[in-house]
């Protein structure tokens, strides 16, 4: 009883936590949607998303957040793969260096991918020196995806690096012991023995993906809205509308909760297949 | 009748950096055999099994399969397969899965995967684990889905490191036996690493004793038991007495300060040799009527028999009898021309004394029973 009293006791501070930092913005998210600006109930603010190009906006976002994930994906799998099988010292210098720009603000790597991209920029600097450039970078959709990329990579190499590092060398043999040429023993055992560290990869690295806004005004230059940029001018920009603002961010919560069970029922179903 | 060799090390050596694992490593695994790769710890038994598979490919000499070089095969083309000493079931697959992995690697039709598969669960008796999530076996059941998933591929040869490693010594038992007929029925030829030199002399066909890297001896359980080719082997399978002796001639050995008729023959005259004498080999006897006679020191009651150190001219023998006898008695020994084994010297012959630290090794035994519960 004793014991049972002071867990809770113990855990008191993360529930407070908890209310008022992830339940209460929820609470006052959904309030804000479904009422107007003198607070009584109104649908307004949903049927509003059908005029304008609110969904072009959403569609856009969602496509370059998954173009991001994927080239995510497609680095971070062989890096991952790599590690795993480095010597142990060298495997603790390759994920330092992983997590090294993580200990960085995000803003600050994303202004230097802006000196970096920029029409006078390191790169083009050096191209017009080989007599190669200027190309135009900054401020195209391709320089958001590949700020995307560089901020997010680590969210997708250490969940997918760890289940690798975990993954018994014994199996590996045991697969090519029992027939499995190298392609095969990473279709039969490799793949499906990662699954789990690529979902959870792809969702650290498509949900910040879907929602930043610093990116794509930084290296967008406000040539093109992304949604988390439509949902943060309607909370600080000259159109304040916390309403609509919160509107768009709910239907943005529910896309990716709805993607995230997607991924999680393709995730048991590829392991249910093999099972 | 000589049965077909499959397999063949010829001059086999590997090492790991600096270090010398295998040294000229000669062996043949024949049609239909049981043979057991027997020593201590470190002496490159999973070594040798990991060349045969082909996870290791040795630094000199040849690995032969029905006559053809396979040095450079990969594992997944060899017609050989691997129980791995901690299993290695692949955990995202259920007991069936598990079993049929390497089969469907052939693209066969679902119902010859379930009967082949129905067929090997039902020779390691596990029916009706078809669904079993591999972690919620135990570890004698997961030991058999290891066998099972290894047997479906029908292998020419079947490699088991140290399999029953992990199991309490009644298991082990059980399992044992089992081994042994599943091996029965279906006549693959097994090589089998150990270092329980019981195990080993139990299951067999053939024992390769192996020490350092370098094989000691290879021959049939009863051969390596009643003629170990040097003091090591002698040591390491079972209780032994090991004597300096010397040649008289052909049938004539002396020892312990008399002459002896023995067996053997062809060494040349005041040869020094090792001899070697089994514990259970010697008769005790009223001390008049002894060929040799000495104080008994220690006695330990052992169940069937009784274990007894006797002092023979500073020489302290380990008797095995049925006999009681008090320790400080004096008694004589008895020892039939046959009981006695002479070797040549070698390097080993100075590294085995007599068992005059016997209770101490006594203890040292009880303490790693998995090593020898003799
Ligand atoms: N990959 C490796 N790299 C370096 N040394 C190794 C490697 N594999 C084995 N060795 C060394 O080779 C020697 C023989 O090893 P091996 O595993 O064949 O012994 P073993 O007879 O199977 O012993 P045990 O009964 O303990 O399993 C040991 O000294 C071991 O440290
Ligand atoms: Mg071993």
């Amino acid at each position: 009883m004793k014991a049972g009293l002071l867990q809770r006791a113990a855990a008191a501070p993360h529930i407070v936590w908890s209310a008022l930092f992830i339940l209460a913005p929820m609470v006052f998210v959904v309030y804000y949607t479904f009422t107007d600006g003198s607070g009584s109930p109104s649908l307004e603010n949903i049927t509003r998303l059908n005029a304008g190009n609110y969904l072009m906006i959403l569609v856009n976002s969602l496509c370059m957040a998954l173009i991001a994930t994927v080239i995510c994906f497609l680095i971070a799998y062989p890096a991952a793969f790599i590690f795993s099988r480095m010597k142990k010292k060298a495997q603790r210098l390759a994920i330092l260096l992983i997590m090294l720009p993580l200990w960085m603000n995000f803003l600050i790597t994303t202004y230097s991918w802006m000196t970096i991209l920029e029409d006078t920029g390191v790169i083009n600097t050096l191209l017009s020196a080989l007599r190669l450039g200027p190309v135009h970078m900054i401020n195209t959709p391709g320089a958001v995806i590949c700020g995307m990329v560089f901020c997010f990579l680590p969210y997708m190499i250490l969940p997918i690096y760890s289940v690798m590092a975990g993954i018994d060398p014994k199996l590996i043999e045991a697969a090519a012991d029992l027939g499995c040429s190298p392609a095969q023993t990473f279709a039969k055992v490799i793949w499906p023995l990662s699954l789990g560290g690529v979902i959870s990869g792809i969702t650290m690295v498509f949900v910040p993906s879907v929602s930043t806004f610093y990116i794509s005004q930084k290296l967008g230059g406000g040539t093109f809205q992304l949604i988390g940029d439509t949902i943060e001018s309607y909370f600080t920009g000259t159109a304040v509308n916390y309403h609509f603002g919160a509107a768009l961010s709910l239907i943005l919560m529910v896309l990716i909760l709805i993607s995230m069970a997607v991924m999680n029922r393709f995730g048991e179903g590829e392991g249910g297949e093999i099972r | 009748m000589e049965k077909k060799t499959i397999i063949q090390l010829k001059n086999v050596s590997k090492s790991f950096g600096s270090t010398r694992v295998l040294t000229d490593m000669d062996l043949e695994i024949r049609d239909d055999e049981f043979l057991t790769l027997l020593g201590p710890s470190g002496c490159g038994k999973t070594t040798t099994l990991r060349i045969i598979a082909g996870f290791e490919t040795p630094d000199q000499g040849e690995v032969l399969f029905d006559g053809r070089v396979i040095n450079d095969l990969p594992p997944y083309k060899r017609n050989v397969n691997t129980v791995f000493q901690r299993y290695a079931l692949f955990p995202n697959l259920n007991v069936y899965e598990n079993i049929a992995f390497g089969l469907r690697l052939k693209k066969p039709s679902e119902a010859e995967v379930s009967e082949k598969v129905k067929e090997m669960l039902r020779l390691v008796d596990l029916q009706g684990f078809e669904k079993r999530d591999v972690s919620t076996l135990s570890g004698g059941q997961q030991q058999r889905v290891a066998i099972a998933r290894a047997l479906i591929m029908r292998p020419r040869v079947l490699l088991l490191d140290e399999p029953l490693g992990a199991l309490d010594l009644k298991l082990r038992k059980d399992m044992q036996i089992e081994l042994k007929n599943i091996r029965k029925k279906t006549g693959i030829s097994v090589v089998y690493v150990t270092h329980d030199q019981e195990e080993a002399l139990s299951m067999s066909d053939t024992v390769v004793v192996m020490h350092d890297g370098i094989i000691q001896q290879i021959g049939a359980p009863t051969d390596i038991y009643n003629e170990p080719a040097n003091a090591y082997v002698a040591d390491f399978i079972g209780e032994s007495n090991i004597l300096d002796g010397v040649m008289e001639g052909d049938l004539r050995v002396r020892l312990a300060g008399r002459s002896f008729e023995c067996v053997d023959k062809g060494f040349a005259k005041d040869e020094p040799v090792d001899v070697v004498v089994r514990p259970e080999d010697v008769d005790v006897t009223a001390p008049e009527n002894g060929m040799l006679t000495g104080l008994v020191t220690e006695v330990t009651f052992m169940g069937v028999h009784y274990e007894i150190i006797v002092e023979i001219g500073g020489f302290k023998w380990m008797i095995q009898t049925t006999d009681r006898v008090p320790a400080g008695s004096r008694i004589g020994i008895y020892i039939e021309p046959d009981a006695i084994h002479v070797m040549k010297k070698s390097k080993y012959s100075d590294m085995f004394g007599d068992y005059s630290s016997y209770s101490s090794e006594h203890e040292q035994l009880s303490e790693n029973t998995e090593e020898e519960d003799k």
